[in-house]
């Protein structure tokens, strides 16, 4: 998986940046994505690309429950998030719903990385390639139950 | 083990459960509302097109719903989710749906204690992040998304990481001016909003065994803050007087092993409790009320699941009894028995003589839905429980979280106010 990098650098961006509140009432799909991290950066959906990843600090999509967020991210084009941590709603909606992979990175990672980079993504061995800057990553492996929920496509598609 | 060590292992049929163990929890209530109600509708279509069976629910006994975002409908796309969600709830013959203007109606998280939605020893899901609440009446009651509670209605079962516990005591009575807003928001501001992430939030102690359930509830709802899985408080006498007055006897409650191992254990004394606010933009940034530079305010907000129980609204008359604001206020009980109940003790003529609106239920502004957003630039103390930008309205509109007394001090001098300096 290859993409290049959207990077926010600070901790808990939350889901009411990521998809504002005002929009719950929104369930089409491509609409929401049309407002996706509006209450972070204005520009994003006119800079967004399919396949990108966001790249950013702590506790990724603390707050709400809104499946909204990964819904908002993913229908922009977002493959992965990248961050330090992530906050478990966001964490298991993305997984469970299949829209984007929640990747924890460390402190190094995420320093090195620059917006625009562009990045290589291989869970399989767990190894972030950065191809603009010709440097490798790890990332922390997913556990058992969300390795095999993400291979299977979903929660509805696990066979537990 | 202890108690949500305990509900998790009942519920996975295990005799034990150790922190990190995966289970399959069997779910006793389930709830969903006017956003959520929608997206696991979306899910539904999605599964359908993937030829995915979804045409009977698991127990639709064990479901409910409520209207609680977006009414009264502001515009028909909100109009428009409340239709659609009455359909669903009769196409597959959900138990309970709690209609916005018919009997009783209100927060779901209200409606999930006032009227005993939820009992001791329960898994208890729902498609809102505020399902913590409900844990204060000693179940395991947890936040989901739409895929989640989608397969929950259609299987009864969920995936869940057995969380470490984190185990806060509090010694002694809260003093009159602080209330369990202060305590929750202190403890917060000391691990910060991940502090808890992934963990349950238990609390206990005999600053606990005081407090009514109202104020048990305020602390169990805020877990969220600290990006807890869920938030328990072991029930007492005092929860099962709170059920029995609403029918509930019939319950097998849990509690903790004498041996119960939590990760770490905080101690707070209640007499070194200040009355605290959390600065804009994250519930994690503390300040002591007395400590703060002089606060000017455009409104004061006193609403939510969080901070508009009828405990809360008592705490708020206290304060505005023969006395007016000085900025718009809005109070806008949690829920119509809640409303109800202050209109006989005589609440409301307290708040409309000291000149604020009173709305009703809903969770409006709280969640930057509608019913009293904030403009750019406007500054609001507010009972709710998050004050991320553009939480309330505005992306630069500033939200000060506080206790529903901090609140109604505030809104009578205009500007942040400890309750103890009102003159």
């Amino acid at each position: 998986m290859k993409g290049n990098v959207i990077k926010y650098e600070q901790d808990n961006i939350d889901t009411d940046v990521i998809l504002p509140g005002t929009y719950l009432k929104i369930h089409d799909y491509a609409e929401l994505a049309t407002h996706a991290m509006e209450g972070l950066d204005p520009n994003f959906h006119s800079k967004v690309k399919e396949g990108d990843f966001i790249v950013a600090g702590r506790n990724f999509g603390c707050g709400s429950s809104r499946e909204h967020a990964p819904i908002a991210l993913a229908h922009s084009g977002i493959k992965a998030v990248l961050a330090l941590s992530f906050a478990r709603i966001f964490y298991r909606n993305a997984v469970d719903g299949a829209f984007l992979l929640p990747i924890e990175i460390d402190e190094d990672t995420l320093k090195d990385v620059s917006e625009g980079d562009e990045l290589e993504i291989n869970i399989d061995n767990n190894e972030i390639k950065n191809l603009t800057k010709n440097k490798k990553y790890p990332m922390k492996p997913f556990s058992e139950l969300i390795g095999k929920i993400i291979a299977a496509g979903g929660l509805f598609k696990f066979n537990p | 083990m202890n108690i949500t060590e305990k509900i998790l292992a009942r519920a996975s049929n295990k005799e034990r459960v150790e922190p990190d163990d995966v289970i399959f929890a069997n779910v006793d209530s389930a709830m969903v509302h006017d956003v959520s109600g929608p997206g696991v509708i979306k899910v539904f279509e999605k599964l359908q097109k993937q030829g995915i069976s979804v045409e009977k629910l698991w127990d639709p006994s064990k479901v409910w719903v409520a209207e609680d975002h977006f009414v009264p409908s502001a515009e028909k796309v909100s109009a428009e989710n409340i239709v659609k969600l009455s359909n669903f709830t009769k196409n597959y013959g959900i138990a309970k749906h709690f209609k916005y203007g018919l009997g009783q109606y209100g927060i779901c998280h209200t409606l999930s204690h006032e009227e005993a939605m939820v009992l001791p020893g329960q898994v208890y899901v729902a498609g809102d992040s505020h399902t913590n609440t409900t844990g204060a009446l000693g179940a395991f009651a947890c936040g989901l998304g739409h895929t989640d509670m989608a397969y929950v209605l259609l299987h009864g079962k969920i995936w869940f990481k057995v969380p470490e516990t984190l185990y806060f005591r509090l010694n002694g009575k809260l003093p009159d001016h602080v209330m369990a807003k202060d305590f929750i928001l202190k403890i917060i501001g000391d691990i910060g909003t991940d502090g808890a992430a992934y963990k349950a939030m238990q609390f206990g102690g005999s600053g606990i065994d005081e407090m009514s359930v109202d104020e048990r509830l305020t602390l169990t709802n805020m877990t969220t803050e600290a990006g807890a899985k869920n938030g328990i408080i072991e029930p007492d006498k005092k929860i099962a007087k709170y059920l029995a007055e609403r029918g509930k006897t019939n319950y097998t409650p849990l509690r903790g092993d004498s041996d119960a191992q939590f990760e770490k254990t905080f101690e707070y004394e209640a007499s070194e409790m200040e009355p605290i606010v959390a600065k804009p933009y994250s519930p994690e940034n503390i300040s002591v009320v007395r400590d703060m530079p002089t606060t000017e305010l455009d409104k004061a907000y006193i609403g939510s699941c969080t901070g508009a129980k009828l405990n809360d609204l008592k705490a708020v008359a206290k304060i505005l009894k023969g006395r007016t604001v000085k900025i718009r206020t809005e109070i806008l009980p949690a829920a119509i028995s809640i409303y109800k109940k202050a209109l006989e003790d005589g609440l409301i003529k307290i708040f409309l003589d000291a000149g604020v609106v009173v709305g009703p239920p809903t969770c409006g502004a709280c969640c930057g839905a509608h019913m009293g957003v904030l403009a750019k630039d406007e500054v609001c103390v507010s009972t709710t429980n998050r004050n991320f930008p553009g939480r309330m309205g505005h992306v630069e509109s500033k939200t000060y979280l506080a206790s529903p007394l901090v609140a109604a001090a505030s809104a009578v001098t205009g500007k942040l106010t400890d309750p103890r300096d009102l003159k």
